[in-house]
């Protein structure tokens, strides 16, 4: 059994969703249950896989025992760089489906089965884009990712929603069909989808590998991918997108769509042009990481503009995809800056889970969708209020959390490559955030009239007021709290997940270098 | 050579008051019990640090890693306790049970709100404040500096109203700011610089770097405003700003822990990060001397205009740090140790007198200088108090403030500073031009028209006992200074080149 746990995270949530198209549209209670026991299998074969690629190495798996590069046969690779991410997927997905429990069943109850099938079929989409070793595949899983997308993001009640879904749409299938075109010049001169041969190939050939051909594919498949984890200026579909789905959908969609997309770039970079190809032509990472600070710098004005909570947390996305896409391009002779890259997309992840779980519980039990609805939130929902001041810390990147961690291996990385304007970007972007988030905190202690509730001389005994708690339901409040602590804990053992990372990438990217 | 030896008592003493955070919030309804469990806290935090002393005391340092690190790729969480770091936990976490004595007469005197948040995050801020102390390697300092910072937030906005949130405003903007922009790029330059070492020993990270005039400058100023805690001008503004918090939040945070925190951690920059034969070597402290100097004489004459006591009582905290970061920056003997033992008699003075203008506000609703005429008879104890106090600050005898100044003093003359030398004495005369007049105002002037003679009206015991005691102690470390001396020597032998 544990030979097909590669396969085994694909397939659990794409059961699941055959057993709720079948079964949950008659009878609503067996979504919950399907959904979490799937999540939990996929879990539970990631975790099984970071143990054997951390014992044995990357795990190939062969779907249907066909092997490369005979025939159109599916292969799957787990390997230090993608295991971690399956984890984070899992988690990210099993926090978001329990969230989700109410809002989705409350709103449009004959809508809940619909919601969990798309839920699942997201998640294979994402399982598999991850995991997956053929160039082509990914492509095709990219697209049963974004098509569930469009699905979640149209699923509520509110017409922008369906108008921000048709904007996605659009876009997102102008970043497919460009991904879509440069794998089909590589198919072309190489004559090969899957990425170790088309490494192995271009590694071995390097009149062909500087070809206009293959650097015309590599810019079609970049910008294709920016697309899709909307890299200034590229982010057009998001802020939309991600604000005016359901708070189930968002959460869910808003950490993990774009981190993966982060993630084939890196996959792209690593394991199919290979890093030294990308190192030797050093004016390009200069220009990429000139993109990446602009984008940065973007990201952080537009959230500055911002007067709505998600919005805001959607225009802070915009940024992160900035730090990553600059990380992974700052090309310092040790990799930090990839190695931070990836860590990122680790950490990234539960922030931005955390931030949107936070955002949606103030949403849907405070009904506060603009910052200065926050007032008093301290008092209203105390737990909620802290899960959500943990995401902003980390977002901040305060030690002991993820956030701050990531950022010490992204600056450490523009430092040795001597990148200094990106060092600043970071820096500058850290404090952009502090304001962000401290302005909400202040709101949110403060209440809504300072001034006018006690004068100079003090307040005097509020605690005789009656205090309204509105703490939110546990099955909203539980994934909050356990994405707070995953950042902590993400965070202080940063070490040994580093570690994982680095001697994977390192690994990697020299056998793409001897060419296998 | 010093011994290194492993021993959980530091991390028992951060976590005593962390563990308090849930009581107190769980006892939120019995007052009793919750105050109870801060004077447990506080007690039991005191004796894990007094365990520590003997085994500092024979020369030896303790270690503990709390999340290992990897070498050459990130930085464990550890503690190192040496004397300094001892030296500053004690003033601290004594003076935090004093303090807290003091926050329930003054919380309860006023009828505050919130009294729970309050007591919460005091704890909350005294476990930073002694993670710093004991903090083994930049990035835990940090760790313990930024969490120091937001726990502090809660307390200086505290009133909620509209002073404290443009005070907490310019308190965060002003610490996170600085923090963020030159204190992380300032860690992380030396973290590269080093090859990965960033732990405090016996040799300073940078001491064998081939470091230029420049980068070096560049670099320890950037600490030195990185940690603006230490109020070094021209990132000063925050301190006045946070007096808009409950007095005992400005009495143990603002006169000790928070700002001392900073001075600690440009004390651990220039002995542990730089180390003194580097800097003397470069001659880049001349710089952050005459930046501390200009900051002691400004601040000083700025107190000298202020009419809120407590606004008068911050800048000249913000002078009396800069006496530190000097005495640090003269790079010898005597000022190293003066320094170092400033920590302990500022803060034991200084604190005194926030408890003065702390039971003054509680007793008589007063918070400016100009309405205290004649309420030295009303409040005897207090005024004699907030006089030895201010004796303590002085530097005048019989008060521990003497000695730690004649020690800054006698550093200046061994650097042959004899411009720095004169900022002492000029700041000395102007310490008494901006406290003395109060005293006088206080005892020789009469009550003002029309105020009846009400006789004795103290504060409530439970303000005036930790005033009295504390000003007892700033006498008492006159006479017995020699656990400080000890403490100190033992970062300047074999720390400090003999001159």
């Amino acid at each position: 059994m544990s030979d097909h746990y590669p396969a085994l995270v694909l397939l659990a949530p794409l059961f699941g969703a055959l057993v709720i198209g079948l079964f949950g549209l008659r009878d609503h209670r067996v979504c919950l249950p399907v959904v979490v026991s799937a999540l939990g299998v996929s879990l539970f074969a990631a975790i099984s896989l970071v143990l054997s690629v951390s014992s044995g190495g990357p795990v190939d798996y062969f779907v249907a025992g066909w092997k490369e590069p005979i025939g159109i046969g599916i292969q799957l690779r787990a390997d230090a760089i993608n295991t971690p991410l399956l984890v984070v997927i899992a988690i990210v997905a099993l926090l978001a489906a329990i969230f989700s429990i109410r809002p989705a069943a409350e709103r449009d109850s004959e809508k809940t089965p619909y919601f969990y099938v798309l839920f699942l079929l997201l998640c294979v989409g994402l399982f598999g884009i991850t995991i997956t070793a053929d160039a082509f595949n990914v492509f095709v899983l990219i697209e049963v990712t974004a098509l569930s997308s469009y699905g979640l993001v149209a699923i509520g009640q509110s017409k922008r929603g369906k108008v921000a879904a048709f904007h996605y749409l659009i876009m997102g299938t102008v970043g497919a069909s460009f991904y879509l075109l440069g794998v089909g010049y590589l198919y072309l001169k190489l004559g090969s989808l899957n990425m170790q041969d088309i490494h192995g190939i271009l590694a071995s050939d390097d009149a062909l590998a500087d070809s206009r051909a293959i650097r015309t594919a590599f810019v079609f498949i970049l910008v294709g991918i920016w697309t899709k984890m909307a890299f200034f200026p590229l982010h057009g579909w998001l802020p939309n997108a991600y604000s005016y789905s359901p708070s189930g959908s968002a959460a869910i969609l808003a950490p993990l769509v774009t981190k993966v997309s982060v993630y084939v770039m890196v996959r792209m970079m690593v394991s199919v042009f290979g890093l030294d190809r990308l190192e030797a032509n050093v004016e390009w990472g200069h220009f990429v990481v000139w993109l990446a600070i602009i984008a940065i710098a973007a990201g952080s004005t537009m959230a500055l503009a911002q007067r709505e909570i998600k919005k805001m947390l959607c225009c802070l996305i915009i940024a992160e995809v900035g730090y990553m896409v600059g990380g992974a391009w700052l090309g310092d002779p040790q990799r930090w800056g990839l190695t931070g890259t990836v860590y990122h997309i680790l950490a990234d992840a539960l922030m931005t889970s955390c931030l949107f779980l936070a955002a949606g519980i103030f949403a849907k039990w405070l009904g506060a969708l603009k910052l200065e609805d926050l007032s008093g939130l301290f008092r209203k929902m105390p737990l909620a209020a802290a899960g959500f001041v943990v995401g902003g810390l980390a977002i901040i990147g305060v030690p002991p959390t993820c956030g701050f961690y990531s950022k010490f291996y992204l600056i450490r990385g523009g430092i040795e490559s001597g990148q200094w304007t990106y060092v600043v970007a970071l820096l500058a972007s850290s404090l952009v955030n502090a304001v962000l988030f401290f302005r909400i905190f202040e709101i949110a202690y403060f209440g809504k009239k300072p001034a006018d509730s006690h004068g100079d001389d003090h307040g005097h005994d509020h605690e005789s007021e009656p205090v309204v708690r509105l703490e939110p339901p546990l099955h909203a409040l539980i994934p909050l709290l356990v994405a707070a602590a995953l950042l902590v804990l993400l965070g202080l053992f940063n070490g040994p997940v580093v570690e994982f990372i680095r001697t994977g990438l390192i690994e990697t990217a020299a056998v793409v270098s001897t060419g296998r | 050579m010093e011994n290194s030896v492993q021993s959980y008592l530091p991390l028992w003493a951060c976590l005593a008051s962390l563990v308090a955070v849930p009581l107190i919030v769980i006892f939120r309804r019995e007052i009793f019990l919750r105050e109870l469990v801060t004077f447990g806290a506080g007690a039991l935090k005191f004796a894990f640090v007094l365990a520590m002393l003997p085994i500092i005391l024979e020369g030896n340092v303790i270690d503990l890693t709390l999340v290992p690190g990897i070498d050459g790729l990130n930085v464990p969480i550890a503690f190192r306790v040496d004397g300094l770091g001892l030296l500053f936990a004690l003033v601290a976490s004594s003076l935090w049970i004093l303090t807290s004595l003091y926050a329930v007469g003054y919380m309860r005197g006023l009828h505050e709100h919130s009294q729970t948040r309050f007591f919460a995050f005091f704890a909350l801020s005294l476990c930073a404040t002694l993670g710093v102390a004991f903090a083994g390697n930049l990035f835990t300092l940090y760790l313990f500096y930024e969490m120091l910072s937001l726990s502090t937030w809660p307390l200086v906005t505290h009133h909620q109203d509209k002073e404290a949130r443009g005070g907490g405003r310019t308190y965060l903007s002003y610490l996170l700011g600085t923090s963020i922009a030159f204190a992380i790029p300032a860690i992380l330059f030396t973290y590269v610089r080093s090859g990965g070492e960033v732990s405090f020993g016996p040799e300073a990270i940078l001491s064998d770097s081939d470091l230029g005039y420049w980068p070096a400058l560049a670099l320890l100023l950037a600490f030195a405003f990185g940690f603006s805690k230490a109020g070094l001008m021209p990132f000063h503004s925050w301190l006045p700003g946070a007096m808009v918090a409950p007095t005992p939040v400005s009495a143990l945070l603002h006169a000790v822990a928070v700002v001392k925190v900073g001075v600690f951690c440009i004390i651990r920059v220039v002995t542990g990060v730089f180390g003194v034969d580097l800097l003397g070597r470069l001659g880049v402290n001349g710089v952050l001397a005459w930046v501390a100097a200009f900051t002691v004489i400004t601040s000083s004459l700025i107190a000298l205009t202020q009419d809120n006591l407590k606004r008068r009582l911050a800048f000249s905290t913000i002078g009396q740090l800069s006496y530190i970061i000097l005495g640090v920056a003269l790079l010898t003997e005597h000022a190293v140790m003066g320094s170092i033992m400033h920590i302990a008699m500022h803060a034991v003075g200084k604190i005194t007198l926030f408890f003065c203008a702390g039971a003054i506000f509680v007793a008589c609703g007063k918070k400016y200088i100009s309405e205290l005429d004649g309420l030295g008879r009303r409040m005897p104890v207090t005024f004699a108090a907030f006089a030895i106090g201010a004796m303590s600050v002085t530097g005048l005898p019989p008060t521990g403030g003497l000695l730690s100044k004649l020690y800054l003093v006698w550093g200046a003359a061994e650097a042959n500073e004899i411009a720095l030398l004169c900022v002492f004495l000029v700041s000395t005369i102007l310490n008494g031009a901006y406290f003395f007049p109060i005293v006088y105002r206080a005892f020789f002037k009469p009550l003002p028209e029309g105020s009846a003679d009400t006789g004795i009206a103290e504060a409530p015991l439970a303000c005036v006992i930790p005033l009295a005691l504390t000003a007892a102690g700033s006498i008492l470390l006159f006479f017995f200074p020699g656990l400080l001396f000890d403490l100190a020597g033992l970062m300047v032998n074999g720390d400090v080149a003999n001159p």
